[in-house]
């Protein structure tokens, strides 16, 4: 009896599903299939690469769109490398009259960069319908009508696919979309500074189009002075002035080719009505193509049969061959079929499948720390038991990210350029005390900022050299930055005139507020601690809660007096750093990215100076200085960089963190017949607890036998 | 009765107004354009042209709700309110502020939302009215009270930590199902055990208790006395006489709730990575999307409408007595 009531509940639990494991989400015939399975929290918001700005967004056009060039997989520090290029491009720098000057010309001398690029032919788009064409050789789908479009539901429906080479205009169609009012890219602005013409396009294309009117326009019939096709294979772009940091332009997606096809496809009316966009459904030449886009659900990236093939590095950092990241040099690439992502947005059930083993990678959350991950008796970061066991890999990198605390420079207390309000930020520098911030909110996964260049860089220090001597002073025993003692912040207290945190002139309470979004429960340990850190000099910190808008609105007029921020690099060069403390980079007056509106002259200059010089002794000392001159004004607490910790399984290869590169996918191995077996042996149905609610089912039935017996045979009196 | 349906349909008019007012309000009053446009954007390199671009592109360039500059009529109609709102009383939602049609993505995210919701009702309706009907026929005994104290207990539990301790218990300990995702096809039926079983466990408090007492109220009532007294036995009264009477309220209960699965459910959606309605909801809250909000909120006041609509006439379907006037 037992058994069969198992064998009931055993049905209705397997819901059809024959073969253990009962729970794997995916179908059984991919059980050995070569695909990488992982998941991600927030659904894209864009694939139209010439607007895609998040690494969630990057995740997928990555994979899909390939720019002239991308990152070395493997070589530290980080290299830019050909990807659709045949070589690295040529740049010429030209003085104002037009004539070549020599390589090492000054910035200033210099009124005009070229930037020479040439294609590798033979690269063939994705099958896609844009480029299906009929025996004569016209389009297929460029002109369709209300009545063809009334079956057609997904990109799927279209029967016919095309493909054709992969030339010049290409990329310079995407620059002209750039330009284009309507496709919001968050870099036109930018670009619009210094490629020459694209300002003027612009405004021509606004003319053409207005806001509420996005009728298609063929790019190809507009010219932009300042980017031009050679040959097929060949094109250039012309920039004002000196601009290295460009090259690292070259390899986001930004600058990936766009056919033209692709985008009078999307335009046509009818199109966008079904949600069949660019934005949708990208259309590259990379290793992979979204063959599934349902972002509520999952994404599937499947090997483009066209790839023009790539070999995976034979190059690496001299610890990598020890590590069993050149395995697989020479060998052809992609490795796997496919890629699927399943949407998780909670925590949870995402650590939960990759512990039973479907999700091959995973990162470490704080609710999942401590049964990850365990710390060795010097301190060192090890795997607990349970995922040794289980055979996982952890790797650790510190990330090219900054998270500071700013001070609103503009503020009649805390902001401003005397000694007392610069005594006062330098104080606070030593009270906030951000390596027990890291232990406490980040298990330790981060490293104390000594300036706002994380490690890595061009730029950045490290050892004795590297620290930030307002804050710190060398331990020699140790080998380490030990903070200053309270004791020094407090002598600051009082040449900032506010011994023990009192005005010395009215003799009340220094009172600051700190602006913050998260003023929610979780946030009140974080928001305690930091009180009590400003409670250290006699200084009561108010928290001011907020939403995020009205954050926003207090950020863009000043308001705010102290805050928490940061910064992800979008390319490995201190300038993509040290910008966000140059004051025409303000963000009241000027709506960019300093958040502080931190105003040195002299960091301004040494700023314009150091931006456009190539990497090298030169440059280093401007940056040191830069960096001395900000660490003495301390318009920022410079918090932490954090150290991303992420784990994969036994069958997962070739994982080394790439955290400039976004088309890492294709390195990625995986043996799928290992996940198979240890999916199966971690995932067997457990029984017995079935059995015993069978049982106090049956348990609590007697007596209600029992009552019914007898409530049958009573009588009414 | 079509007099009283269509009057009741009139009367929508006024409701749904003042619904769509409240929505625009609420939400405006926490967001501007330009907090939208900034979300939309995104964070890094957002410059204030392409804000004015982006809300110039969706027609959020226009005052909220009183155009003091326009003329005549234009001084209402030519507002972000009017040119959103007009259109949702024909059912054309539009686009959202992402740029995708709505109609589309309600039409394709129903279906996920369904197929939990359906199941779920059914399933519980029968298991709590079962349980419901075995307590009240241990009425008094201390299987009624015991039965009671644990509805109580299982209503005190919020349905997060049900769906947390049912992905661990289920999924990641007995290994048995799925924890999270979804699929079509038959493929989904192993996605959706482990969340209506959830929906089930974390409503059978509430259901029960509810239910009880529906049924307590008709054992007292004089057509039960008489049936005892003819020397019906006990369980012949409850299941033939007190269940099919009780079933008046049950149903219409039912009823008013049907066309609210369409919305689904925010958290259940959310954990356990199903792509419905619920977490369409949320993700446009999240993204300050006001176009999905604003039809969001207007379709489910709709369903709402039509759910009360249907529970009246329903009343009159089962109880002769009642009449609609």
């Amino acid at each position: 009896m037992l058994g069969r009531l198992s064998l009931l509940f055993l049905f209705l639990f397997a819901g059809g599903c024959a073969e253990p494991p009962w729970n794997n989400p995916y179908p059984a015939e991919q059980d050995t299939a070569s695909i990488i399975y992982d998941h991600f929290a927030e659904r894209p918001k864009h694939l139209d690469p010439v607007r895609s700005y998040s690494s969630n967004e990057y995740l997928f056009i990555g994979q899909i769109y390939e720019p002239p060039l991308q990152y070395h997989f493997l070589k530290r520090p980080y290299e830019l490398i050909p990807l659709t290029a045949a070589e690295m491009p040529t740049v010429t720098f030209l003085d104002a009259a037009g004539n070549v000057l020599p390589e090492d010309t000054s910035a200033e001398k210099v009124a005009w960069s070229i930037y020479r690029i040439t294609l590798q032919p033979g690269i063939k788009f994705q099958p896609h319908p844009a480029f299906a064409r009929n025996e004569q050789g016209d389009f297929l789908y460029h002109n369709l009508t209300e009545e063809d479009l009334e079956d057609i539901r997904t990109l799927d429906d279209f029967e016919q696919t095309g493909t054709r080479e992969l030339v010049a205009d290409d990329y310079v169609y995407q620059i002209k979309r750039m330009a284009h009012p309507t496709t919001h890219s968050p870099i036109a602005s930018l670009m619009a500074e210094y490629i020459v013409g694209m300002r003027e396009l612009s405004a021509e294309l606004r003319k053409q189009s207005t806001p509420a009117d996005k009728h298609y326009i063929d790019l190809r019939n507009f010219s932009m002075q300042g980017v031009r096709v050679i040959d097929r294979y060949t094109y250039e772009i012309k920039l004002r002035g000196k601009y290295p940091q460009f090259i690292y332009w070259l390899s986001m997606s930004f600058f990936a080719p766009m056919p033209w096809e692709a985008d009078r496809f999307y335009s046509q009316p009818g199109m966008e009505e079904k949600n069949i966009t660019l934005d949708w459904y990208p259309v590259g030449t990379g290793p992979f193509m979204l063959t599934e886009n349902n972002p509520n659900l999952r994404m599937v990236l499947e090997r483009n049969p066209n790839f023009h093939g790539e070999r995976y590095p034979s190059e690496g950092e001299p610890e990598d061959e020890e590590k069993g990241f050149l395995v697989d040099a020479g060998k052809s690439l992609p490795f796997v079929e496919k890629a699927i992502y399943s949407l998780e947005k909670e925590s949870i059930p995402a650590w939960n499948k990759f512990l039973q083993g479907y999700y091959d990678t995973s990162g470490i959350t704080s609710d999942s720390f401590d049964q990850a991950v365990q710390l060795g008796a010097q301190g060192d970061v090890q795997l607990t038991e349970e995922m040794q066991r289980k055979g996982m890999k952890l790797l650790t990198a510190v990330t090219t990210s900054t998270y500071y605390m700013g001070f609103n420079m503009l503020d009649d207390v805390i902001g401003g350029y005397s000694d007392r309000a610069k005594y006062l930020r330098q104080a606070i520098s030593i009270a906030v005390d951000y390596e027990e911030y890291i232990s406490i909110f980040a298990n330790g996964r981060g490293l104390p900022a000594q300036g706002p260049i994380p490690p890595g860089i061009f730029g950045s220090k490290e050892g004795k050299a590297g620290i930030n001597p307002v804050v710190y002073e060398w331990d020699e025993a140790r080998n380490k930055p030990r903070r200053k003692s309270i004791e020094v912040a407090r002598e600051l207290m009082i040449k900032a005139g506010y011994p023990g945190g009192r005005d010395e002139k009215t003799g009340k309470q220094l009172i600051l507020y700190f602006d913050t979004t998260g003023g929610g429960p979780g946030s009140k340990a974080l928001l305690d601690w930091l009180s009590k850190q400003f409670r250290k000099l006699g200084i009561q910190l108010v928290i001011r809660s907020t939403d995020y808008n009205r954050f926003q609105e207090k950020m863009l007029k000043g308001t705010a007096q102290i805050f928490q921020w940061g910064w992800n690099a979008d390319y490995p060069d201190p300038e993509n750093f040290l910008f966000l403390l140059y004051g025409p980079n303000g963000k009241v007056e000027h709506k960019g990215e300093n958040a502080a509106n931190y105003n040195n002259p002299e960091f301004n200059a040494l700023f314009e100076k150091m931006k456009n010089m190539d990497n090298g002794l030169q440059r280093q000392a401007v940056i040191d200085k830069m960096i001395a001159i900000a660490r003495e004004d301390a318009p920022w607490l410079w918090g932490w960089h954090p150290v991303a910790f992420s784990l994969h399984h036994k069958w997962y290869s070739n994982a080394k963190p790439n955290l400039m590169a976004n088309n890492t996918l294709k390195y990625k191995r995986v043996d799928p017949v290992m996940r198979s077996a240890k999916r199966k042996a971690w995932n067997q149905p457990v029984l017995w607890p079935l059995k015993w609610v069978v049982l106090l089912f049956l348990l609590f039935m007697i007596p209600a036998v029992l009552i019914w017996w007898r409530k049958e045979r009573a009588t009414a009196l | 009765m079509m007099a009283y349906i269509l009057r009741r349909i009139l009367y929508a008019i006024p409701i749904l107004i003042g619904v769509n007012v409240l929505t625009f309000v609420l939400f405006f009053v926490v967001n501007s354009p330009d907090d939208m446009a900034r979300m939309q954007l995104g964070q890094k390199r957002v410059t204030e042209e392409a804000i004015q671009n982006w809300k110039a592109e969706r027609g959020y360039d226009k005052p909220l709700l009183w155009n003091a500059e326009a003329e005549g009529l234009d001084k209402v109609t030519d507002t972000i309110f009017f040119k959103k709102s007009i259109r949702l009383f024909l059912f054309d939602f539009g686009r959202s502020d992402s740029g995708r049609d709505i109609s589309s993505d309600i039409q394709q995210r129903m279906w996920p939302s369904l197929a939990i919701a359906i199941p779920g009702l059914i399933v519980g309706l029968l298991v709590n009215i079962s349980f419901a009907l075995l307590i009240a026929f241990f009425r008094g005994t201390y299987l009624d009270i015991s039965g009671v104290v644990l509805c109580v207990i299982l209503m005190s539990i919020s349905s997060l930590f049900y769906i947390i301790a049912g992905q661990y218990l289920v999924g990641k300990l007995m290994n048995l199902v799925p924890i999270s995702g979804y699929d079509t096809g038959f493929e989904a039926i192993k996605f959706l055990i482990l969340p209506v079983l959830v929906g089930l466990v974390s409503g059978i408090g509430s259901g029960t208790r509810w239910y009880r007492t529906i049924f307590l109220e008709e054992i007292g009532k004089d057509y039960v006395r008489t049936a005892r007294s003819k020397g019906l036995s006990e369980r012949l009264i409850m299941f033939r006489h007190v269940l099919k009477n009780a079933m008046i309220p049950i149903l219409t209960g039912v009823v008013v709730i049907l066309p609210l699965l369409f919305m689904g459910s925010l958290i259940t959606e959310s954990f356990f990575g199903i792509p419905g309605l619920g977490s369409y909801t949320l993700d446009a809250i999240n993204s300050q999307d006001f176009a999905i909000v604003r039809s969001m909120v207007f379709l489910g006041s709709v369903l709402y409408i039509i759910g009360l609509l249907l529970t009246d006439i329903s009343y009159t379907l089962v109880d002769p007595r009642v009449r609609l006037s």
